[in-house]
């Protein structure tokens, strides 16, 4: 059992949780991800750590409420606990070797860029962070980012906050103005193909954190596996984070799909909302 | 002299076609009468040549004597003795290749049906339950890694002398292949639970949701602790790497026997969905082969065929268990190899499959599958569950480089102690060997933790 110790809302359907779990927190680096189960019948679901305390014993994760799990969790207080709660998972970011890197994190992916954004800068090598979001109620760690990034761009869909238009419209113009040698981006499937596919283009590294489905999150059942450089790997031990211009994009996004009936069905029979 | 013929004595079942639906056990077990019965039919052999068919030597003669005259106690107290998991064992072993196969029996009528009264034995001691005596504390600790099989034998073994022993289990529930591989209908998860806190009211500390190599480094276990077991298995499932292998629909046998296992998606009401085939093929015909298509069909599969490159002589799996899956109806597509998935709108709908013809033998002794040319043909199939044997898991290796494992990605060990190049640390079961048996794994943490307890100087 771990204890919920804070939640706070970040934005609709947007809550931060920080969590008690000493021993994920002593050994958790950026990129990481834990997987919980709410309680005794739950399932397991994947979050990427968005911030740990090694001295507090601590992990923060950001959940939106998009299915049954996620709904779930919502109910649970703070002070409360979760069944189960495992981790650190996958692989650390690796940005040793690049020194100029442009951030990208689109709606909850924001959260997941943090660490790294951190850790840049604790080496004395800030990188350029882009925020995007569909509206400025769903921008999110702005405070955070103000003091880890070296220039911070924010652009929402509908031009509510910062810049009117997509992430990739921002990496367009940052990268005419400055030379990357690496782009990190995480965020939804389809905004992650077109920064990669933009990329590709300019030729710039990039790196992303893929979200696939998951069940151990230890490499024994090859759910989240993915198609990387016409290689099969899994998300989770291999992963998370690959070449996002190696990526064969549609079958990630048609695994992606593979339980939305199901996921549908569930999340009525909690909020008891018809289909 | 001759001996009288007594037939062995059958084990009662589910009827073939009820129990194709439902997911209670499949074998019901003898009654106390037929399990002394079945034990009075040893005929005390001398050199006991079915003890040297048991990968950990329970002495069955003695076990047997003591239950023909209907003592469970004693019976299981020998059992007790050089095994842990007498319910387990009795239901899971391929005995037909082990101690039975040994039996003398057989040349009179059939061998001595040990497994099912180990069964029997196993399933009395659970529910006559005693608390056994505990060991004097040595003071010494040790740390296994992997709840499964040889983890468990192993912490239940060094418990026994007063080891205070931590099991560290990645997942949220103890018992690895136990109760996430092997179904209810074999091996009711109940039962499993039940030997394992029987485990832990001995004295052994389980740490679920801990990844050895993740949430605690293993050189700080090999530090904090006077030996380190692991006891990791082999759970990184194999694909064919053929086109159309990560269409939806496609699963390694592992995720949908997890899936349906230990996140009990086989009930109506639970969180963790899993795609429900109505055409089901399964790649494959292992005894993992054989659960993942009786589960199919429990789940309410049409059809579940069984896909396999080789003949019915050369399938892997246990006679009864492709006894029991014909009984209850999936098809055999023998000499067939599947080559490319075709899929509609990202989802499987049929599996191109060529015809095989068996060429010379290889190193294996098995007859070389070789393909026919021109004879591809189509199997309609919605869903595909690919069971082609696991290997064992980069985790451990890739978070502990100093571990020295062979190319096939297994641990390296001393035949004799089961310990690894590293001072303290031994290894066991599907980590050491690749995928193996249940019992092998049970052999293999005992005899690491004989090696550790001579160590630690406890005799």
């Amino acid at each position: 059992m771990n204890k919920i110790l804070k939640k706070t809302r970040l934005a609709e359907n947007v809550t931060e949780y920080v969590i008690s779990a000493p021993d994920a927190a002593r050994h958790a680096h950026p990129g990481q991800f834990v997987i919980l189960r709410v309680d005794e019948e739950g399932e397991r679901v994947p979050f990427t750590i968005c911030d740990y305390d090694s001295q507090a014993g601590t992990i923060t994760i950001l959940v939106q409420e998009v299915g049954y799990s996620t709904l779930k969790l919502a109910r649970v207080p703070e002070g409360g606990y979760i069944a189960d709660f495992v981790g650190p998972l996958g692989n650390p970011t690796d940005l040793s070797e690049f020194q100029n890197v442009l951030l990208v994190g689109g709606g909850i992916g924001t959260a997941v860029i943090y660490p790294q954004a951190k850790a840049l800068k604790a080496k004395g090598r800030p990188s350029d962070v882009i925020i995007g979001a569909r509206n400025a109620s769903l921008l999110m760690y702005e405070k955070e980012f103000a003091s880890a990034a070296k220039e911070l761009r924010f652009i929402t869909d509908d031009g509510s906050s910062g810049v009117k238009g997509f992430v990739t419209d921002e990496l367009k113009r940052m990268a005419a103005e400055k030379k990357y040698d690496c782009v990190f981006a995480v965020g939804p499937l389809p905004m992650m193909r077109a920064v990669c596919a933009l990329t590709k283009e300019l030729g710039i590294k990039t790196v992303v954190s893929m979200n696939s489905i998951m069940v151990d999150g230890t490499g024994m059942c090859g759910c989240c596996r993915l198609t990387v450089g016409g290689v099969t790997k899994y998300a989770c031990v291999d992963g998370p984070e690959f070449d996002g211009h190696l990526i064969d994009w549609d079958e990630a996004i048609n695994r992606g799909k593979t339980y939305r009936e199901q996921e549908a069905a569930h999340k009525c029979r909690l909020t008891g909302e018809v289909k | 002299m001759a001996f009288e013929k007594k037939p062995r004595n059958k084990m009662p079942e589910q009827e073939a076609a009820v129990r194709a639906r439902n997911f209670n056990e499949v074998a019901l077990g003898y009654s106390a009468e037929t399990a002394k019965a079945e034990a009075a039919r040893c005929l005390h052999c001398k050199n006991s040549p079915c003890m040297q068919g048991c990968p950990v030597s329970v002495n069955i003669p003695e076990f047997l004597r003591a239950a023909a005259a209907g003592d469970f106690d004693k019976a299981g107290e020998i059992i007790g003795k050089t095994s842990s998991l007498p319910a387990i064992c009795g239901r899971v072993c391929p005995q037909e290749n082990q101690c039975e196969k040994m039996c003398l029996r057989a040349k009179v009528d059939s061998p001595v049906a040990i497994g099912n009264t180990e069964r029997f034995i196993g399933d009395y001691m659970l529910a006559h339950r005693k608390e056994r005596e505990k060991a004097p504390r040595t003071g010494k600790r040790v740390a296994v890694i992997g709840s499964g099989p040889a983890g468990l034998t192993c912490a239940a073994e060094l418990s026994n002398h007063g080891v205070e022993v931590t099991v560290f289990e990645a997942f949220h529930k103890a018992g690895g292949v136990l109760v996430y591989g092997i179904p209810e209908f074999r091996l009711p998860k109940s039962l499993v639970q039940a030997e394992i806190d029987k485990l832990c009211g001995g004295g052994v500390e389980i740490k679920l949701n801990t990844v050895a190599g993740r949430t605690v480094p293993i050189e700080e276990l090999a530090e904090k602790y006077d030996a380190v077991f692991i006891g990791s298995g082999a759970g990184l499932p194999m694909f064919m790497n053929i086109p159309g292998e990560n269409l939806n629909g496609v699963y390694s046998a592992n995720e949908y026997l997890t899936r349906i296992n230990l996140m009990k998606a086989y009930l109506p009401d639970s969180a963790t969905p899993v795609q429900l085939g109505k055409r089901v093929a399964v790649i494959g015909a292992g005894n993992v082969a054989m659960d993942a298509a009786r589960t199919a069909l429990r789940m309410g599969a049409e059809s579940v065929k069984i896909i396999y490159r080789r003949g019915r002589e050369e399938m892997p799996a246990r006679a009864e268990e492709i006894h029991h899956a014909e009984q209850e109806g999936i098809e055999f597509c023998l000499l067939s190899n599947p080559v490319s998935f075709q899929g509609e709108n990202g989802w499987v709908k049929s599996t191109r499959c060529v015809k095989m013809a068996l060429g010379e033998p290889d190193a294996s002794g098995r007859r070389r599958p070789e393909p026919v040319a021109g004879s591809e043909f189509d199997i309609e199939t919605d869903m595909v569950i690919v069971s082609l044997g696991t290997r064992p898991n980069p985790l451990i290796k890739n978070s502990f480089a100093a571990l020295q494992t062979s190319p096939k990605g297994t641990i390296v060990v001393d035949e004799e102690t089961m310990r690894t190049n590293i001072d303290n640390i031994y290894a066991g079961g599907d980590a050491v060997t690749g995928a193996a048996t249940v019992i092998l794994a049970m052999g293999a943490g005992r005899k690491a933790s004989k090696a550790i307890l001579e160590r630690l100087d406890i005799k």
